[in-house]
């Protein structure tokens, strides 16, 4: 028996869900948004409404409150403090008790943290911009079905980045063209294929029809090249039924990655993806269409470094993590803080990658990130010095545009990714001597030589949308 | 399209196989394979070497040539063990493994004697 009676009608939020005085415990999940209320709406108020509203609260008091106890399952608002930069937003920090969730379910945490509060109208703007989960939460997720050093075994690549290529035109190609352009680019160098995220099973390419072909050419070019090939074959369907037969078929053929997109799909059917792909011994390779959606705007939304760590505790052996230097967008800073939430056992509070906790993986294997979009030979220096060994460096239209065609551009790719990890070994500092570096490699390679003839000039400097919150007055 | 030149892979050319990293680039000289070394003493990986018949490359397991060079750190040593491993099997390829036993995974793995038929 805690209070005597019930007093019906509406309190503040504060009363309850604002608690400065609260130490958060190991096992709390813990949330930072950055909130931006409505004029007039006092700091600690939003803050309590937004942990109300996330957790046990609802606008009124019910009479069913106290049939439990609510100072055990509440969500406590523990912080706040300024955004850098702005005059109105605030970060405000939350701890959830362990007990409001679902093991293993990612679906239920974010169903909760990003629920109905990001339409709550005290509110102009709300982002999710970092989430710790404690290790008692990661250790009941399945999460990354192999892991890096897994895939990097069976795959018997070691010390280099991977390299991947996706296919371009996106849509169209029948079966078996499909399948050439993925032999010429396997023969010539790559490790990896892709089958672009559109690419499900539509009128003009079945699903079974590409998986056939794209097998073949895998095969044909082991054979020729003696290295392990892989195609990433998109298993998206429209429903968990239809997908679990299309991976089904890809096992049975006995390729080694199949790919899926998370978002679009969903956490439930990636989530059972993912034990499937453990049960199943085959890689999982995770696109992320729809992700801009909700992580761009640095206002509102998720911050896609909470969607990376969500992804991880689902399950996945590859995600897309931007390039920084390509087509799309990505602050560096910012990404080499994700990245290390992909692939980390530990990651600590770092505020100038805009890591907001300490998070703790343990086990749980990593993902590697996948750089795509937009990317050619010339970019190779700075990518390899970004992301690293542990990486997959996908390079569509900067393999398929090769004058000499997929084979001469995967050529130009593999020679540039491996003189670049020959010239960081040696010591040499790749982004100040790129050219360099680059241009006596080319004297061995002529598919290198003239794919950086053709890509010499293009760059894509556009400036970042969604920045770190820095001081800029 | 005559500027356009053919890739001049075979299936029946057995040159045409390649052995994963550093095989698209042309074979090292002395200087570069120290400097290879020293990366892999200098990351803390454990040196291990290993030799194949060129036609059995892409299998997982090659022969092992004695036992990784556990806590190894001088170059030379490093090197005259795969000269040893070479000289008893002039026509193999023999590789240099450096072992990462923090990630129980492979850090690095470069051919540094190339085969018989092998540029």
């Amino acid at each position: 028996m805690a209070k005597k009676g019930y007093d019906a009608g509406v309190k503040e939020y504060r009363d309850t869900y604002w608690m400065p005085e609260y130490e958060p415990v190991d096992t709390d999940i813990l949330a930072c948004f950055k909130i931006t209320p409505q004029p007039g709406v006092p700091r600690e108020e939003v803050a309590a409404a937004v942990a109300a509203e996330s957790s046990t609260g609802t606008w009124t008091t019910v009479w069913t409150d106290l049939l439990t106890d609510l100072d055990h399952y509440k969500g406590r608002a523990y912080r706040i403090e300024d955004v850098p930069g702005s005059d109105d937003a605030i970060y405000a920090f939350i701890a959830y008790p362990i007990d409001l969730f679902e093991e293993g379910s990612i679906v239920n945490v974010l169903t909760s943290l990003v629920g109905n509060v990001f339409g709550f109208k005290a509110l102009r703007a709300l982002r999710l911009e970092d989430i710790r989960f404690p290790i008692a939460y990661v250790m009941t997720c399945g999460g990354p079905p192999n892991g890096i050093e897994v895939e990097r075994d069976k795959m018997n690549k070691y010390g280099r980045p991977l390299l991947g290529c996706t296919i371009k035109p996106k849509l169209g190609l029948s079966a078996k063209n499909y399948g050439r352009a993925c032999y010429e680019g396997l023969r010539g160098g790559l490790d990896f294929t892709k089958d672009d995220e559109n690419v499900n099973s539509q009128p003009f390419m079945r699903w079974r029809d590409r998986f056939g072909f794209v097998q073949d050419a895998i095969e044909r070019a082991e054979r020729e090249t003696g290295e392990r090939k892989g195609h990433y074959l998109n298993v998206t369907a429209p429903t968990p039924e239809e997908m679990y037969k299309r991976a089904e078929y890809a096992k049975e053929l006995g390729t080694p990655i199949i790919m899926h997109d998370f978002f679009t799909a969903g956490f439930t059917a990636n989530t059972g993806l993912a034990n499937w792909c453990r049960d199943n011994g085959l890689l999982l390779h995770i696109h992320r269409a729809m992700h801009a959606v909700v992580d761009r705007n640095p206002n509102h939304g998720i911050h896609f470094r909470v969607l990376a760590k969500c992804l991880r505790l689902s399950g996945g052996d590859h995600m897309h993590s931007g390039t920084v230097v390509g087509k799309l967008e990505g602050d560096r800073d910012s990404t080499l803080g994700w990245i290390d939430c992909m692939r980390d056992s530990f990651i600590k509070e770092d505020r100038s990658r805009g890591i907001f906790f300490d998070q703790d993986f343990g086990s749980m294997p990593g993902m590697l990130p996948v750089a795509s979009g937009g990317i050619h030979v010339w970019h190779m220096p700075a990518l390899v010095n970004i992301f690293g060994d542990n990486s997959v460096l996908q390079f569509g239209g900067g393999t398929l545009g090769h004058p000499w065609g997929n084979a001469a551009g995967a050529a130009a790719n593999r020679v540039a990714v491996e003189a670049c990890v020959e010239a960081r070994n040696a010591g040499r500092e790749l982004e100040k001597e790129s050219k360099d570096i680059l241009t006596s490699a080319a004297k061995h390679s002529p598919e290198l030589k003239v794919a950086m003839e053709t890509w010499k000039e293009i760059k894509f400097e556009f400036d970042t949308v969604d920045k770190l919150d820095i001081q800029h007055k | 399209m005559s500027k356009v030149q053919d890739y001049p892979s075979r299936l029946g050319d057995n040159s045409s196989r390649k052995f994963e990293t550093f095989s698209y680039l042309p074979a090292m000289t002395d200087k570069q394979i120290r400097e290879q070394v020293q990366y892999i003493v200098d990351q803390g990986y454990n040196p291990g070497v290993e030799h194949t018949e060129v036609e059995n490359a892409m299998e997982n397991y090659w022969y092992m040539w004695k036992l990784p060079m556990f806590g190894e750190t001088d170059v030379d040593t490093i090197l005259a063990e795969c000269k040893a491993c070479h000289d008893a099997n002039p026509e193999n390829h023999v590789r240099l493994i450096g072992y990462d036993n923090y990630a129980q995974s492979q850090g690095a793995s470069m051919v540094i004697y190339r085969g018989k038929g092998f540029k």
